[in-house]
């Protein structure tokens, strides 16, 4: 294993202090590990926290700014923090008004801010949550653990942290992100596997010419062990997964996902696919991203996540967020 | 059984997975991510740590205590199910500085309860549960038999064993493993061998108790 890194025990402890270091608007407390706005509550305002494992950066603490996450709470890598973190984050950032949980449908993180949200609940903060879950690769959800919470992540916490920046009620703020999770669809390949530091190998293993068409943010597996092809290809597979699932039609929010290992060459060349396909549909791209926003440590490839906009989406889309991985307007 | 007995216990159960977690981790490795080992480690050596400086006094406050660290320090899904575990079975045994083979039981059936209610997982699932279930059931027969602590606990040890093995065979539909499908089949559940570890600390704490005696 060759990583930057001092040691597999030091990793998240050792990132969130060069976070606090390279963001002055961060607050960052190492000991209860939540990374929340440097300024505190505002009161009136819903809190949103959000929470994961590590490993997905920016997701989630370089989403925690104006317009977007109020505070994070980071888990070791690939494993889902533990409900004291989520306590200590609802209680920092309670502005009154109520806190959000957004969850990413996976066991352990559904667990833990279960529990923590009853703990909450138990000190008077109230506290609503959501579950996201996007990834069509999972066809089988009454079988499984149901479908896993990706790319969507980032609209849901951009716009429903835009409406809470506006004033709006528990309810309210809750009730949006549920929409644009109902709106969003997610599909992901992996050319190739990642290193959890702690582990010191890879999680999993494709031949050569091997690619995993479907893959979860942690490895899991997809649909099917494919074979490399061209870009053209492999976007229209993940596209046409969508598509099955959520005829597109309209203006749509569309994001080419790097994982990490991917150059922003290649997430181009992808949009580039997207763009030409979804053209071809008579669906219109009305807003985009294109970079590494939910990553699996280093693993090479990419997913491709769409949301059917409204005009109320479009308009939190595009009020002003400043958070270290995000920032327009203002 | 006593105070004393539950640490013991507890702290065979830490060197237990401390010993294993190389193989946890691997068993993870197959068909979850990797973590189980690494995870319950750093869980049981904060058990530890906070059973030396609180000192309990009653058995069921070192299994409450035990339950409500793990799920302080572990996080994904082990951390939250084993800690209500423990906690459920803390819970469930008598406010008193020494119980009975009849109210141990009674606690592991609490525990399998609430791991099930939490995890919603049902029987040959291939989790925690196919070997926690069967122990438990084993536990409670031995208890209402009159049998001895050492050979009430040698019988839950081995259904948990036969239960674990079963999961090998299993399609996984909780958790992480679920999402591999018929490709989960043919490892063994982490999260099963981790509970045979754990009763197999208990076994061993009630063979050195007897021997002592």
């Amino acid at each position: 294993m060759k990583k930057l890194i001092n040691a597999p025990d030091d990793v998240v402890a050792d990132a969130l202090e060069g976070l606090a270091a390279a963001h002055p608007s961060l607050a960052v407390d190492l000991e209860a590990r939540v990374v929340r706005r440097a300024e505190g509550p505002r009161p009136g305002k819903v809190g949103l926290i959000s929470g994961g494992g590590s490993g997905h950066e920016p997701l989630h603490a370089g989403f925690v700014g104006l317009g977007m996450l109020d505070a994070a709470c980071p888990g070791e890598v690939f494993t889902s923090p533990v409900p004291d973190q989520m306590l200590a984050a609802a209680r920092a950032v309670q502005g009154g008004a109520g806190v959000l949980q957004i969850v990413k449908n996976y066991t352990g993180d559904v667990l833990n801010f279960q529990m923590a949200a009853q703990l909450a609940a138990d000190e008077g903060i109230e506290v609503a949550s959501v579950l996201v879950n996007d990834d069509v690769a999972v066809e089988d959800s009454l079988y499984t653990a149901g479908r896993r919470g990706t790319g969507a992540t980032v609209f849901v916490e951009k716009i429903a942290g835009a409406l809470a920046e506006q004033g709006a009620g528990l309810a309210a703020v809750a009730a949006v992100a549920e929409q644009v999770n109902a709106a969003s669809r997610s599909f992901g390949i992996a050319l190739g596997p990642a290193t959890v530091p702690a582990a010191g190998r890879p999680g999993f293993e494709l031949d050569g010419t091997e690619i995993e068409v479907g893959v979860g943010i942690h490895g899991e597996p997809g649909r099917r062990r494919g074979q490399i092809a061209p870009a053209a290809e492999l976007v229209e597979t993940a596209l046409e997964a969508i598509d099955t699932d959520l005829p597109l039609d309209g203006n749509v929010l569309v994001m080419v996902n790097g994982m990490g290992g991917t150059p922003l060459i290649e997430l181009y060349i992808a949009y580039r696919e997207v763009a030409r396909l979804l053209a071809a549909k008579g669906v219109t791209i009305a807003r985009n991203l294109v970079g590494n926003y939910v990553t699996s440590l280093e693993m090479p490839g990419f997913s491709l996540t769409v949301c059917k906009l409204t005009d109320q989406f479009t308009e939190l889309w595009d009020a002003p967020v400043q958070t270290p991985a995000l920032r327009w307007g203002r | 059984m006593d105070t004393d007995f539950f640490r013991a216990w507890i702290t065979r159960v830490a060197k237990a997975i401390e010993a294993d977690r190389a193989r946890l981790t691997e068993l993870d490795a197959a068909i979850g991510d990797g973590d189980h080992g690494t995870n319950l480690d750093r869980g049981f050596a904060a058990v530890l740590r906070v059973l030396d400086t609180t000192a309990p006094s009653t058995p069921s406050t070192v299994l409450s205590l035990t339950g409500t660290t793990l799920i302080s320090k572990v996080g994904g899904a082990s951390g939250p199910l084993y800690g209500t575990a423990f906690r459920r079975a803390g819970n469930a045994l008598p406010d008193a500085p020494e119980i009975d083979l009849r109210d141990l039981a009674a606690a592991l059936e609490a525990a399998v309860a609430a791991v099930r209610k939490l995890g919603a997982a049902r029987d040959g699932d291939k989790t925690m549960v196919d070997a926690l279930a069967p122990a438990a059931a084993a536990l409670s027969r031995a208890a209402e038999e009159g049998a001895a602590l050492p050979d009430a606990v040698d019988a839950a040890v081995a259904a948990a064993e036969a239960g674990a093995q079963a999961t090998v065979g299993m399609q996984a539909s909780k958790g992480r493993a679920s999402y591999l499908g018929p490709r989960s089949v043919g490892h063994l559940d982490p999260g099963a061998a981790s509970t045979v570890l754990i009763l197999t600390a208990l076994r061993d704490t009630a063979r050195a108790a007897a021997e002592s005696e």
